[in-house]
């Protein structure tokens, strides 16, 4: 029986989110993964965010301590997480119960919920189902009781590690998903594991499609999305670590730290085999200084890392700068300070990246804004920091690191790659300093060349790479280590705004809060207000031009997941007000009244909210 | 060859380099500064071992000793306090063929680089580092230092230091894949370049405590082992090093010390009243990280191009469940 000729009972949708939840252990993050998949190789857009609690092992049935993932499913390009879910999968009703209080859920969205707690024998875990049942009912969500380990039994003994695949066919049947995309995503997934796991799975998948047939009276089509070119879904952290194998670097040490460590997982696996190598230092100070060595004996390395990270890296960082040794430096950014919220999103190292070495360190901050943007920014970042013997930081984010998202299949151009270096003998009037007068452009010399010897020095030096104290001397150096960052500004191109160039209120946004500043931008600009919005890649320097675009409209606000004082508090005025990231560069560097609006939850800004913010500048018309 | 092709390198014969073709800038450290006797063992190395100075570099972290990389002709890196080694490793990493030396201060090594010491010899990198210990921070001007002996009064324990001192070389030799470890004094300048000879050869992470005079912060520092040779002990034996007959005239207090003796080292290491100098331990056999993790294939664009292929294939939506 085709799904698609239950028709007459399916409700066609543009776009919908759904939820699987469970504790942790469950399987709900790969019945997400492959749900995610399934819908991409049907057609639809898709981005997919990982539900993690904090903890590794978080009691069962809690409230904090679900796990699994939402997947946005649509017929257009889906750039952000949206705003709230339409159907929820659970596996029990605590979990559940954290996800609603924060708001997460439409109003009338869909509960599919096992419900083996029931009839449970442990004091008070019935009690607690049935309750919390009715209260959700109470507030108008459809819920579904099913008796997911009973259907599960049938097939299996263990159902606690099946109901993920059971659920994943219920989804299958709701949103018409050819059983077959799912078939093969389980052969891949249970490949090492064998046939006989595969055929388990595969048999509690067609339970879940059979099951929902027979007992759902909900389907939802999701139209595909035309699209010629091919595609790839991945997330962030993996579109990093191929950014790295695309970029030619060869070496990339990191200290686990969450966050970014995936990107070092998924390169770890692949890197010999083009002959890189990941190195686990023993800190991240020890996978700096490796990575600086690496750098300084021949190309480019990366380091890998997230804020606290960051904050240990700060003085080889300012080692980088003064000695003009190419590094590039990711971090995935996570909530601070201190190890603050370590699984969940926030943007707020911008300033930390700018200004937290000592003294005067000239750097480029670039921010990729889509999960494609962190492939190829790592290629860009590689090329700069040679090019100009820089440091480049590259801040993506939780929402980045784990969310999926589909961007057509790059073509690989043998340009990405590190050129082969020069080694010949080094001319004797080219001095490992050779500064240009113009540009602060020089020259590396590297061990092995002939010539060109010289004794690399964090401490101020000359020409020559001599120690110096003379006044004079460092004020040079610090003069052509910032008119690198002049030279490389005028070859950025003034970004676009999006939608019109003049109008009531401009947003303003970097990194990976582009998609749902869009779409809230495009939402309330079909409803007649005049707002744009424009999204900075290059943090520092920035491009030329910002301002005149910013003089176009009324008013300007930056959008950002670090912490402004919100000018309502008693206490805050003027005076006293501390900015988000974005908006005091903003404001430091073009004396423009930029306000900003920015939360620190701990989640992606939904659309919602700002298209909120937005009426509330302009009020509503 | 990892990263880099070296086959374009267009390299003239060479020819044979005299002692002043290694002589950097000229040395700012204090007069009588034992720096100045390390510099020049490593500098005979250097020429007896005809070192290309373009495939020879130097890294150091910060202190008065790593000022060592200005004052050599080769490549260099002097960068950051207690950072030297995880520096160097990453040279290594990439560029096996080059010969590294590190060059450290006690606080350097002992105190602000601990972490990094520890997991140094661990790894076991091929590379010699060498821990130039005056028992003193020389360049910030008299603190106390891990390795200074209690009860000397320093800027910052003007009563006296109050705890017992880190013993380098034990410690070393405490750690998992310890491969060559030996001390030396920087005043007996034969056995000084014998062993850092012996390090420069020893296939491996070699690890010298070299004792310095520092006469501007301690210039009674090391009194009783200058006084009375006999204060120390040379470690010789057919397996470590051979000590000259000179030298057993001046330096009566010999035992023969087999480097491949593990608990004979940690048992001369702890000695309280003699300071032993030679080779404590030596083990060629304990596979070096540079080794076991260098790729084996060149890193052509060619393969970076099939790799993203087969990544991209792998993440890739197939237009058709059959696809
Ligand atoms: C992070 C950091 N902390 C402190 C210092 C200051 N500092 C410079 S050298 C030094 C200690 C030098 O002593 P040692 O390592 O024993 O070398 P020596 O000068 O005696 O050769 C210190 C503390 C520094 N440069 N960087
Ligand atoms: S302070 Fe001591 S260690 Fe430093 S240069 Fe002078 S004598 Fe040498």
């Amino acid at each position: 029986m085709s799904p698609t000729q239950e028709a007459g009972t399916i409700q066609r949708v543009d776009q919908h989110i759904v939820e699987i939840i469970s504790d942790s252990g469950e399987g709900a993050q790969t019945a997400g993964q492959m749900f995610g998949t399934v819908s991409a190789q049907m057609g639809n857009s898709v981005w997919t965010v990982e539900i993690i609690p904090a903890e590794v092992e978080p009691p069962a049935r809690s409230t904090a301590g679900a796990s699994g993932n939402r997947i946005r499913l649509g017929s257009f390009p889906i750039t952000n997480a949206g705003n709230h879910t339409d159907i929820v999968l659970a596996l029990n009703e605590q979990v559940l119960k954290g996800r609603e209080a924060a708001g997460e859920f439409k109003k009338n969205a869909i509960i599919i919920l096992e419900n083996v707690w029931a009839s449970s024998k442990v004091p008070g875990v019935a009690k607690a189902y049935t309750s919390t049942v009715a209260d959700l009912r109470a507030k108008g969500y459809r819920v579904y009781e099913v008796p997911m380990e009973e259907e599960c039994l049938k097939h299996t003994d263990n159902p606690k590690r099946g109901k993920n695949m059971f659920i994943l066919g219920i989804l299958c049947r709701v949103y018409s998903r050819e059983l077959a995309y799912a078939r093969k995503a389980i052969a891949a997934k249970f490949k090492k594991k064998g046939q006989p796991v595969i055929d388990a799975n595969v048999k509690l998948l067609e339970a879940g499609f059979e099951y929902a047939g027979g007992h759902l009276d909900f389907r939802f089509d999701v139209t595909p999305m035309e699209s010629t070119e091919p595609q790839v879904v991945m997330n962030g952290n993996t579109a990093i670590a191929l950014g790295v194998v695309a970029s030619g670097m060869d070496v990339c040490a990191m200290y686990p730290i969450t966050p970014a460590t995936s990107a070092s997982h998924y390169l770890s696996e692949i890197f010999d085999e083009c002959g890189g190598v990941v190195h686990q230092a023993e800190d991240e100070i020890a996978a700096a200084a490796f990575a600086i060595g690496a750098s300084y004996a021949g190309k480019c390395a990366v380091t890998i890392t997230s804020g606290p990270g960051m904050a240990l890296k700060t003085e080889l960082m300012g080692l980088a700068v003064m000695g003009e040794v190419p590094l590039v430096l990711v971090n995935v950014q996570r909530g601070g300070p201190s190890t603050g919220l370590p699984t969940k999103v926030e943007q707020g190292d911008l300033l930390a990246a700018l200004f937290g070495t000592h003294g005067d360190a000239p750097k480029i901050i670039m921010a990729p804004a889509t999960i494609e943007d962190c492939f190829y920014s790592i290629i860009t970042a590689r090329k700069i920091a040679e090019t100009f013997r820089t440091l480049v930081i590259v801040l993506s984010d939780a929402n980045l690191a784990t969310g999926q998202q589909m961007f057509p299949r790059p073509k690989f151009k043998k340009e990405w790659l590190a050129p082969p270096i020069d080694q010949s003998p080094v001319d004797p009037s080219h001095p490992p300093f050779d500064w240009d007068e113009k540009t602060g452009l020089s020259q590396r010399h590297i061990p092995g060349q002939p010539g060109g010897m010289y004794a690399l020095t964090g401490l101020a030096h000359d020409r020559e790479s001599h120690v110096a104290y003379e006044p004079g001397i460092n004020q040079q150096g610090c003069r052509y280590r910032s008119l690198k960052l002049a030279a490389f500004q005028k070859t950025l191109k003034t970004p676009k705004v999006h939608g019109d160039p003049e109008g009531d209120l401009l947003i303003v946004g970097w990194g990976s809060t582009k998609g749902s500043i869009e779409e809230a931008v495009d939402t309330m600009s079909s409803k007649g207000h005049k707002v744009s919005s424009l999204h900075l890649t290059f943090l520092q320097p920035m491009a030329s031009g910002i301002k005149e675009i910013m003089q176009k409209f009324k008013q300007v606000v930056t959008v950002e997941i670090n912490y402004s004082d919100d000018p309502n508090d008693e206490l805050i005025d003027d005076d006293n007000r501390r900015y988000s990231n974005l908006c005091l560069l903003l404001r430091a560097r073009y004396l423009v009244d930029v306000d900003c609006w920015s939360h620190v939850h701990g989640q992606p800004i939904k659309p919602e909210e700002v298209e909120q913010m937005i009426e509330r500048r302009l009020g509503a018309r | 060859m990892f990263g880099l092709n070296t086959e374009c390198v267009l390299s003239d014969p060479q020819e044979y380099l005299e002692l002043e073709d290694y002589a950097g800038r000229v040395s700012r450290w204090c007069p009588g500064c034992g720096d100045n006797g390390i510099l020049a063992a490593v500098q005979r190395l250097c020429r007896d071992e005809q070192l290309p100075l373009e495939k020879t570099v130097f890294v150091s972290g910060i202190g008065c000793a790593a000022r060592f990389p200005h004052y050599v002709s080769t490549y260099g890196f002097h960068g950051l306090h207690g950072r030297a080694l995880p520096t160097a490793q990453g040279v290594k990493i990439r560029r096996p063929d080059l010969n590294v030396f590190v060059n450290m201060g006690d606080g350097d090594c002992c105190s602000i680089g601990t972490a990094h010491w520890i997991h140094a010899v661990r790894m076991n990198f091929h590379m010699v580092a060498m821990l130039h210990d005056n028992n003193i921070y020389g360049l910030t001007k008299k603190q106390v230092s891990p390795t200074t002996p209690k009860g000397w009064k320093t800027n910052t324990t003007p009563g006296g230091a109050y705890l017992n001192p880190i013993n380098p070389v034990s410690a070393t030799l405490g750690i998992t894949n310890v491969s060559f470890v030996a001390q030396v004094v920087e005043w007996i300048p034969e056995l000084l370049f014998d062993v850092i000879r012996r390090a420069y050869h020893h296939k491996g992470f070699a690890f010298i405590r070299i004792l310095q005079r520092c006469p501007h912060f301690m210039p009674t520092g090391f009194q009783s082992l200058l006084a009375d040779p006999n204060n120390l002990m040379l470690l010789r034996h057919d397996n470590g090093m051979k000590v000259s007959d000179d030298l057993a005239r001046v330096y009566k207090t010999h035992e023969d010390h087999d480097p491949s003796d593990m608990n004979n080292a940690r048992r001369l290491a702890d000695l309280e009243d003699k300071v032993p100098i030679g080779i404590f331990y030596q083990n060629e056999s304990i596979p070096c990280y540079d080794e076991i993790r260098r790729p084996q294939k060149m890193p052509i664009w060619q393969q970076r191009e099939q790799l993203l292929t087969k990544s991209f294939d792998r993440f890739g939506i197939a237009q058709g469940a059959d696809a």
